[in-house]
């Protein structure tokens, strides 16, 4: 079975985002980029599986610019076995991703398409699900379990009432929670060696992919701020005010 | 003019509270109608329960032995034929929505709008990116449906009791897949207030320390009636569920008042309580960032701080 795996590029996630004093964007130059976490998540569960013979190869997959190639080397030196770039300087929204996905899907023919719940920059939470709807499979989303046996996935879902377990028929879309599993780092011995991996570039245009995204985003906010906080020095103090304020 | 339809969402038999706070947000858009649509195997009570919800005017029901579970390849399908008609499609954005409603959007062919904050228009929204640094203002195309998710901490829940929406029944006709199947559900019992809907909030993170010091949280937590949340830190080392957690990935909750105890404060936990009415932060850390969203700080021990608020409050 071969496994794909969704790997976006974002924003570090401990880099404190700035909007921009126009509104146009946030500020993005000179900034830490990495993979996104739920990524590096699903990219882990796919070795994992090939390390048990379920999987036998594992290709990541990324959208975006020319130098998205240096991203998806990362993908590699974890541990995957090739790479696919599909290239395109404009900026993708979860619809266009899921279409462009879909394509690679019809051409690679996999067992299993692996990608995070939610990439930590648009916090869209979307592509997997639009993936699976597309591609008329089953899709389980936020996976904290994944067994696969018998043509078709178990998998333990982290939802709001608890754990929801449900069986999938594998071709399926799974979608990563925190708690899956923890990533592997990369060696330095693997990182020369993913150097000789192949990475296949896909112009966007030659997919054919209907890209009119249906979203405009026409302003950027700062959140509002919180006005500055008190000091108590002590639990009754703290016991005072909060019955002064009416909550206990 | 705008036509709503809202997805209800239930458990056991029960209409769940977000749904009503999804009915306010699609009431902010000042539509002609706002119908809830109920996907049950039995669905009498909880259509009984939305009929009543202030500003509802029609709830249809769907009663299909698949609906049972909330499996959203077998969901989306009845919801893509139901939303014919209407302009806009809106579930609340928890677990349920999160898993439903981008399937639905991608059959019918259009994005998607995810945790919507205000409405702005009735095609203008804004919804937060980057764990909530930075709020967008988005526009969806007008020629299309509109398929978004509440960001259920930005609504209230809409009035219940005096209204009494008729009940419909509606036919979907379409064949639904059984390539994905509901096993069970790992619930934890718990007769402490729901998380999401609580007015208060008691969470321990890392420094409580153990699956057993968790019990003064829960402890601290009952003597005030409040919900019990925890930090990633704290789900992560095994002091309690998954469900607990509270943050960007996590829960978004918004109560009057939320104690965070022995939690430091990433950005992806404060994410998940932007919105609460007062923040109170106890940490034995006086630096810890929780304080620079706290409206009333406490550095220190909170073993020797919670006995000393329990006895304060007797």
């Amino acid at each position: 079975m071969k496994i794909l795996v969704g790997y976006k590029r974002v924003v570090d996630y401990n880099v404190r985002i700035q909007v921009k004093p126009d509104g146009t964007g946030v500020v993005t130059d000179g900034v830490k980029l990495s993979a996104n976490p739920f990524d590096d998540i699903a990219l882990e569960e796919a070795l994992r599986l090939r390390e048990k013979g379920i999987a036998t190869e594992v290709v990541v997959v990324g959208i975006g610019p020319a130098d998205l190639t240096a991203h998806l080397r990362n993908g590699l030196a974890m541990g995957a076995n090739r790479a696919i770039h599909v290239v395109t300087s404009e900026a993708v929204q979860p619809l266009t991703a899921a279409r462009t996905f879909l394509k690679l899907v019809e051409k690679e023919q996999p067992g299993l398409v692996l990608m995070g719940k939610q990439a930590i920059d648009d916090d869209a939470n979307q592509t997997g699900q639009m993936l699976a709807a597309l591609w008329d499979r089953p899709q389980a989303t936020f996976a904290s379990k994944l067994e696969i046996a018998d043509g078709k996935a178990t998998v333990t879902r982290e939802v709001d009432a608890g754990l929801e377990v449900i069986e999938a028929e594998l071709p399926a879309v799974v979608t990563t929670d925190l708690r899956l599993n923890e990533p592997r780092f990369i060696k330095l011995p693997d990182i020369m060696k993913a150097k000789s991996k192949p990475i296949d570039t896909i112009e966007f245009a030659s997919l054919g992919v209907e890209a009119h995204d249906h979203l405009t985003t026409t302003r950027y906010a700062a959140p509002a701020k919180r006005s500055k906080g008190v000091m108590v020095k002590d639990a009754a103090e703290l016991v005072a005010a909060l019955k002064q304020k009416g909550l206990l | 003019m705008s036509k709503i339809l809202v997805i209800a969402e239930h458990l056991h038999g029960k209409l769940n509270p977000a749904t009503a706070r999804a009915v306010s947000a699609a009431a902010a858009i000042k539509p002609e109608a706002i119908d809830v649509l109920v996907l049950a195997d039995s669905v009498d009570a909880i259509a009984g329960e939305a009929a009543k919800i202030e500003g509802v005017s029609r709830v249809l029901t769907v009663a299909r032995a698949e609906n049972a579970h909330p499996l959203a390849a077998v969901l989306a399908p009845q919801i893509a034929k139901a939303a014919n008609g209407y302009s806009h499609v809106l579930a609340p954005s928890t677990t349920f929505g999160k898993d439903l409603a981008p399937r639905v959007a991608a059959l019918l062919g259009v994005a998607q709008v995810s945790d919507v904050m205000t409405v702005e228009g009735a095609h203008t929204f804004t919804r937060p990116i980057y764990a909530g640094n930075a709020i967008v203002t988005v526009q969806a195309d007008a020629s299309h449906t509109v398929v978004a998710t509440i960001r259920t901490a930005s609504w209230g829940a809409a009035a219940s009791g005096a209204n009494n929406a008729p009940i419909e029944t509606l036919t979907v006709d379409t064949t639904l897949p059984s390539h994905t199947r509901f096993v069970e559900l790992q619930q934890g019992s718990s007769d402490r207030p729901d998380l999401q809907s609580a007015s208060k909030v008691v969470s321990g993170g890392r420094g409580v320390g153990s699956k057993e010091n968790f019990d003064i949280i829960y402890k601290f937590a009952d003597r005030i009636g409040a919900a019990v949340g925890a930090s990633r830190a704290a789900v992560d080392a095994g002091y309690c569920p998954n469900e607990m957690q509270v943050g960007q990935t996590g829960k978004i909750i918004a109560p009057e008042l939320y104690m965070a105890i022995g939690i430091s404060g990433a950005i992806q936990h404060l994410t998940g309580i932007k919105d609460a009415g007062t923040i109170v932060a106890i940490n034995k850390d006086g630096e810890a960032p929780i304080f620079e969203v706290a409206d009333i700080g406490l550095v220190g021990d909170l073993f020797k701080i919670i006995p000393e608020l329990e006895q304060a409050l007797s």
